[in-house]
Parts: C-alpha cells; structure tokens; sequence
C-alpha cells in the first residue's frame, strides 16, 4: 500500500513512532530527501547530591533536611559497616564458611533500603546485606546463612516475607523480579520489585532479557547496578565496552541513569523517584550505583593478586560514611562524641545478634528432606529414614 | 461425548484450570493469539485474555525465570517452552531456583510452577525438535518429571501438575499430539503424580515404558500375544519422583522386564529404573534386564529418525530374549 511521504513524520519533519522503518522505506524513494538521518538519541545523567568532602552540591531533598532522618542513615550504614567486619573476623575464626564482605557500598544498600516501601519486595544479589538488614532480616539470619543453615533464609520480618533470599548465580534472579512485578501489576497493586546485581551481571543475557521483559509490559521493576567496578578479578572496564551500564537499559526501551553510589542522599532521591514513578504505572527504572568495593570479593578471595594498591587509595578517599560524617559534623553538630556512642550501640547489637547466632541449634540431618517438596513423595521417604537410622 | 486428540486434552486442561482458578496464567513464545505453534492454547487468549495468557518475547531465560518470580507471588503459571530443543537456557532457572526455592527458604516461599513442552521426535521436524532429553530433568531433586502418553491422561495429569505446589516440567510427546483420540470428560478430575499406570496386564515380562514409546510398546505387547507371550505395559509417566512399588510388583510376578525409552540409553531415566530394580528385585528376576532405547548417537534428522526410535519389533525381539534366557 502506498503512503504518503510525509506520512508517519510530524510537523517538524522528524519520524514518530511507530512509522520510523515504513518512513525510511519513503525515504530512499524521495528524491532530493537525505539518505539517512538520526532515528533515535540518548543521554544518560548521573545525579550526586553530597560531594566527596561532606559539601552538598544541589538543593538536598525534604529527607535530608531532616536531622533525625540523617543521623539513623548514618548510624544504619555505620552498623552495616561493624556487622561486616564482624563476619569477616567470625569467617577468619571458623565460624562462618566463605562470605562476601560488602565494604565501601553502605551508601548504595541503605539508600536502596530507605527508599523501599514495606510492601516492595527486594531480590537481592549475595552482596546485598545491608539492604536485607533495613528489610527487617537479622543480622543473626544473616550469619547464619553464610555458616550454612538454610535456616538464615526464612526471614521472621514480616516486611521481608516475600522477598527472595540471596541469588548466588549471577543475575540469574533479574527475570523472577519480572514475574514479581507482573504478579504486581495484574493484581493492581501499588507495589514495586526491586532487583539488585552488580556490574558483572550486566554481561549476562538473563540480565538483558529481564530488562526487555520489564519494558514490553511495563511492570513496576526497578533495577539497581551496584557497579563496584570489580567482578572478581575483572575490572569494570573488561567487562563492557559501554561508555555506562545505564545506558544498557534504553536499549530495552527503559531509562537508565547513574547515580553515585558512595551518596546515601543520592540514591535515595534517585531510588524514591525511580519507585514512585514505577508504583504510579510509569514502568520500570534502571538505576546504576557507582560505586567501589573495597574489600576482596570475599574471604576466599585475594584483591591484592589483580588490583593496584594505588587504585584502591583513590577508592577509599571516596569513602561513603565519611562523606555523610562530614556533612553532619559541617551542619548538624554530629561530634566525636555522639560518632563513639553511635559505635557502641551498634556493637552491642552485633554482640547479641552474634551471641543468638552461635546459641542456635543445628538442625538434624534429616531436615535436608523436609522442604524438598510439600509433602515428600513416597519414593524419598526410604531415603530419608535410611540416613535417620545412620 | 466427541473424542479429542492429546493435544486438545492439554488444551482443555488449561482452560479448566484457567476457568476454576483466578490464579492460573499462561505464558510462552506465541501461546496467545496464535494460540501455540502445536494449537495446545488455541482459543484461550480470546477466552481469558491476554493478562492471563500472556505472549512473552522469545526469551527462554526470561519465560522460565518470570515463572519463578509468580509462582513465588502465589501465581500458577503455566509456562510454554516451545520446543525441546529450546529449553535448555531455562535448566539454569529450574535447577538454580525453581527446584530449591522451597528449600533454601525452609519453605517461606514456593515454586508452583508447570513448564510444559513438546518432547520427543517421529515428526519429521528440524534440527533440535526432536530430541527425548527427559533424564536431564528427573536428576534435579525438587522437581516433578511427568510425560502422558495418552488424552485422558495427559488431561488428568496435567490438572494434577497445575495444582501441585511445587514445580513440575509436563513434556508432551508430540508423535502422540494427533495420533489417537479418546473421550476425555472434562470433570476436572486429577491424576495421582507418583503412580505408574498399567496399561495393560500380562503374566510372562514386564514391558516398562512412557511417553510416546507407550504406542511401540503396546504394539509389541499385541505381537507378543499372538506368539502367546503375556506382556505386562507400564507407562511410567511419572519419572520424577519414580514409582518403584508398581513396577517391583509387576516385575515380581513376571520375573523379566524390557526396559523401552525414546531418549538416549547412557545414564537414562532407564538406567535408573533398571538399577533399582536390580538393588531390590534381583532374586525376582529370572533373565537379565533389556533396554530398548535411542541410539547413544546424535538424534538424526528427519530422514534416519525412523531408525533411531525404538520400534515393536526392537521391543519385542528384547522381550522373546528374556524369555529365552529362562
């Protein structure tokens, strides 16, 4: 069928969607008209609110003029950072088996907790503990987890009782926040599904189709790149010849944007935009943290091997609680003093978290069978008595 | 009552389940208005729309990981992994999640999901549309293997899967798509997903099978007969978890037992049943076990698939074999 030339442009002459390849088809038969011309543009900001130094560098959002609200961010990054180097010595000790230390993200996993509602769920990567923690999960489930009890998986807080527990695999668990967000948006509910992976997980094809998925239905998704510049041993820049990981999501027809993930501020405001608009029907949202992970992947791991000491010093002059430490000093009067008090509240709930973990019981062997199915079929209960009577 | 083919068994399967529970939802590459590449949705889009029967971009990846996330939220989907051949990118999803969701959470969350996909060649179709690759899928603990070989029971065994709580993988034997018709009153009513059905009962060896080698074996079940052999048919249909109560008992009473399976023979759902028959029905048998399967070979295309499949004549020279042997 024939169309008009100018059929499927607009006044200005530019392409309108849904008419771009018939209108270049036009294009080729015009004569006089250019052979080619730009069909589609994108730009990627990256939002940062507090500068390295503690100096805030834009207007800050209503949270932050709050005091209170300030100082418990602090103190709740300050407890993720304690309760970590906990686990790292509990590790060293022989209390716990391998664990990934998340050192230098505090601001990227409390921004992403406090801009959470209650109701989202949160599908978390390995790395993700003090997002979990500001979910209500214990700091006991979580040691417990990483000794090896799948017992530090069944979460007692009720604001986490639908959120998945930890995907080891990498970015396998971007498609199931997918079917969380769909489930959401046929049951009309004002809720949003919050994946969390890192830079290295932007390499996998699950990620890419998860993020195509989300934009076919526009499902309230939003998906967080925690890019610690680090997957294992890869470095950032072998891991993708983008200019961002952003920019990943226009290709899926989503925005993408980068926020600094050392900015507790910032990826709040981003992270409550991003929510807001996802849980008013505007679709999904991908967010990359710019980051740093300072510590080795985990205690099985040894940065020393592949990372340039230099680098590292630059990284930790970026220091996330350091930077909110300093704005609260400047603005809010946060002394010494209150930081020591601060520290000591937070160790004696680690202290008794630690002690709970260490007073739980074992589960007895046969507990491997219990949650295999519903009801273990017929066929697996001679297995199961076999290894009771063992 | 008319007779429907198999494949319009599964189809009204679904839409039982999609009528009597709000919970159910389809998903897949062209399961909506195309109503699926076999015709197993025709009709269902229009029926219950397409928030419910739901055309997901071709991403096998992303059809069986959204599956986890809804099942997860207290959904039933029912996804469609178009052909075999096609399904392996979602083993990842099933052995990493699907299959231990349950269990890593100590039963917090569930997995209530059916992912259903044509099995099997004997259809003269393309490169990677035919293979029998069952055996991948019944090693991975925490999931239901289940392969109907007939209407009635792909109907009652699909309802059954829809409504376990716990994942399952339904693969359909698209030989046995058309082949056949039968009533299949549409009651809703379930079938056990632990129960070998005898198809057919016979003193003298025990012919253990499923899937679309059930037509084979049943033909060489009637060849034995008329040399006046009595077999007995055990169409397995449940692979995962296995039920060895059934197939002991038959092969107690028999004494012999040929072992008939479309897939590959090295390390085979076959290999399985045979060990544990050899573990606790040893002193019952009264010849060697035979299997009968597909060639430890690439499944030909289309022009030697013939050769490949197990045919009556393989089945039945393997039983005369256990017969002769005592």
């Amino acid at each position: 069928m024939r169309r008009p030339a100018d059929a499927g442009r607009d006044a200005r002459g530019r392409a309108t969607q849904g008419a771009v390849a018939e209108t270049n088809t036009e294009l080729r038969l015009a004569g006089g008209a250019p052979p080619a011309e730009t069909v589609a543009q994108f730009d990627v900001r990256c939002t940062r609110l507090l500068d390295s130094d503690g100096t805030a560098r834009a207007a800050l959002p209503d949270f932050a003029r709050d005091a209170d609200q300030l100082t418990s961010m602090y103190e709740e990054m300050l407890a993720l950072r304690l309760f970590d180097a906990k686990a790292v010595a509990l590790q060293r000790t022989g209390r716990l088996g391998t664990y990934p230390s998340c050192l230098g993200q505090e601001a990227t996993a409390v921004g992403i907790g406090r801009a959470m509602a209650r109701a989202d769920v949160l599908l978390p990567t390995y790395r993700e503990t003090g997002t979990m923690l500001a979910r209500g999960v214990g700091m006991a489930e979580i040691l417990l987890y990483w000794a090896g009890d799948e017992r530090g998986s069944n979460y007692a807080s009720a604001a986490a009782k639908e959120d998945f527990p930890i995907c080891v695999p990498i970015a396998t668990h971007a498609p199931h926040a997918v079917g969380v967000a769909y489930a959401f948006k046929l049951r009309r509910e004002p809720r949003v599904a919050v994946c969390v992976l890192g830079d290295g997980g932007t390499s996998k094809g699950d990620f890419y189709e998860a993020l195509n998925g989300a934009g076919v239905w526009q499902l309230p998704v939003v998906f967080v790149v925690t890019n610690n510049q680090w997957a294992i041993s890869v470095p950032r820049s072998a891991q993708t010849h983008a200019r961002t990981l952003a920019q990943k999501a226009i290709a899926a027809g989503i925005p993408g944007e980068q926020v600094d993930g050392n900015d507790v501020l910032a990826v709040r405001a981003v992270m409550e935009r991003a929510l807001h608009r996802a849980r008013d029907g505007g679709g999904p949202h991908v967010i990359e943290a710019l980051t740093y992970r300072l510590g080795d992947h985990t205690t099985a791991d040894d940065a020393t091997r592949y990372r340039d000491a230099a680098d590292l010093e630059r990284a930790r002059r970026l220091d996330p609680l350091a930077r909110l430490e300093q704005y609260l000093v400047r603005e809010h009067g946060w002394s010494d003093e209150r930081d020591a008090a601060a520290r000591d509240a937070c160790s004696a709930r680690i202290d008794k978290a630690v002690a709970a973990f260490l007073a739980f019981p074992a589960q007895p062997p046969t507990a491997m069978f219990d949650h295999l199915f519903e009801e273990l079929p017929a066929a697996l209960t001679e297995q199961r008595d076999s290894l009771k009577h063992e | 009552m008319s007779e429907i083919t198999l494949v319009e068994a599964i189809t009204q399967a679904l839409a039982h389940e999609l009528a009597a529970d709000e919970r159910v939802l389809l998903l897949g590459e062209d399961v909506g208005v195309n109503g699926g590449v076999f015709r197993a949705t025709a009709g269902l889009q229009q029926r219950f729309g397409p928030k419910r029967v739901v055309d997901t971009p071709l991403a096998e990846t992303l059809i069986a990981g959204m599956s986890i996330g809804l099942a997860a939220q207290g959904l039933r989907p029912v996804a469609e992994i178009q052909f075999m051949g096609f399904i392996y990118p979602a083993i990842d999803q099933l052995l990493n999640h699907a299959a231990r969701l349950r269990n890593r959470t100590r039963g917090r969350m569930t997995c209530p999901l059916v992912l259903r996909s044509p099995s099997g060649g004997g259809i003269h179709a393309p490169e990677h549309h035919s293979e029998s690759t069952e055996s991948l899928f019944a090693h991975i603990p925490g999931l239901r293997v289940v392969v109907p070989s007939s209407p009635a029971r792909a109907y009652g065994l699909l309802l059954a899967a829809i409504r376990n709580p716990d994942p399952v993988v339904f693969l359909e034997p698209t030989r046995l798509y058309r082949l056949a018709k039968e009533a299949v009153p549409d009651t809703g009513e379930a079938l056990p997903l632990d129960v070998c059905f005898v198809l057919r009962e016979g003193k003298d060896v025990t012919l253990v099978t499923w899937g679309a080698t059930t037509r084979e074996t049943l033909a060489a079940a009637d060849a034995l007969a008329d040399e006046g052999i009595d077999a007995e048919v055990v169409d397995v249909a449940t692979l995962a978890p296995l039920d060895m109560t059934t197939i002991l008992e038959s092969v107690g009473k028999t004494g012999r037992c040929v072992i008939a399976h479309e897939a590959a023979r090295n390390v085979g759902v076959g290999a399985e049943i045979a060990a544990r028959i050899a573990d606790r029905g040893l002193l019952t048998l009264l010849a060697p076990i035979k299997r009968v399967t597909g060639y430890d070979t690439i499944m030909p295309l289309a022009k030697l698939e013939q050769a490949y499949l197990p045919t009556p004549e393989r089945i039945a020279a393997a039983a005369r074999e256990t017969l002769e042997a005592a």
